[in-house]
């Protein structure tokens, strides 16, 4: 499966689209993590807890995308776009999308 | 009284520690941008040259917090308006680690060039009255490996 953020691949021909596709996840991180990082932002610095929760959390988010353009008969994924909100305090909701094409 | 002297102390020490660690982090951003000068992030969708190139979407995430002291000194700058320059610095921080991070993951595939760069940013810890805690800013884009 090819991702891209571009519109038009070079040397590359697309037959037909299939619309948009799509994948979110929310997470939140558990106590502990919560602890170290209330720890660390009295400090400053990078919150390792933090980067590491919202990359497994953005993976999964493109697996679904994937998953969904696979369903389609999709072969590579177009335009994607990532979109980040913190619908509440601790927790992140990550959500993918783009457009499902078949290529030649 | 006990309750001033501890703000007071906590203060100088996220002080000296926050600055101390902020400017370890600009050694190493700059040392590492020297490095990864070779590959240019471009923010245009199609390549100046068309050659053979397999396209892959690669990623560059990190999430970094400010400290006490200059959460205290945004609180003082709200009140009389005006640059917010400790929030400044550290969305500057920010933004050049994820790049560095997204052009770090490209190399490792051997790219030679990276289109069409995005930034995302959240701020996903809020403190006390609502005050910007730790951001986080995501830079995608994509690489251009040749065949």
């Amino acid at each position: 499966m090819l991702i891209s953020n571009l519109e038009i691949l070079p040397n590359k021909t697309i037959i037909k689209h299939l619309g948009l596709v799509q994948g979110s996840s929310v997470r939140a991180k558990h106590v502990g993590r919560d602890i170290m990082a209330s720890v660390k932002n009295l400090f400053g610095g990078e919150l390792v807890g933090y980067t590491e929760l919202l990359q497994e959390s953005r993976e999964e988010a493109m697996q679904r995308l994937e998953k969904q353009a696979e369903a389609l008969g999709a072969n590579a994924i177009i335009n994607v776009r990532f979109s980040t909100s913190s619908i509440a305090q601790g927790a992140a909701e990550i959500y993918v999308y783009g457009t499902a094409v078949i290529l030649e | 009284m006990y309750q001033l002297i501890f703000i007071l102390v906590l203060l100088i020490v996220t002080y000296f520690i926050g600055t101390y660690l902020e400017k370890k982090h600009y050694i190493s951003i700059i040392e590492r941008e020297k490095k990864l000068n070779k590959l240019p992030a471009i923010a245009i969708k199609t390549p100046p040259s068309v050659g053979d190139f397999q396209q892959q979407l690669v990623l560059g995430s990190v999430t970094i917090s400010v400290d006490y002291f200059k959460r205290f000194l945004a609180a003082l700058h709200n009140f009389f308006g005006g640059r917010v320059t400790s929030y400044e610095t550290l969305l500057d921080r920010a933004r050049r680690e994820a790049l560095l991070r997204m052009k770090e993951s490209a190399a490792e595939q051997n790219a030679t060039l990276i289109l069409n760069i995005k930034y995302e940013t959240v701020s996903i810890y809020k403190g006390r009255g609502k005050s910007v805690g730790s951001v986080e800013v995501l830079a995608y884009g994509t690489a251009m490996i040749p065949e």
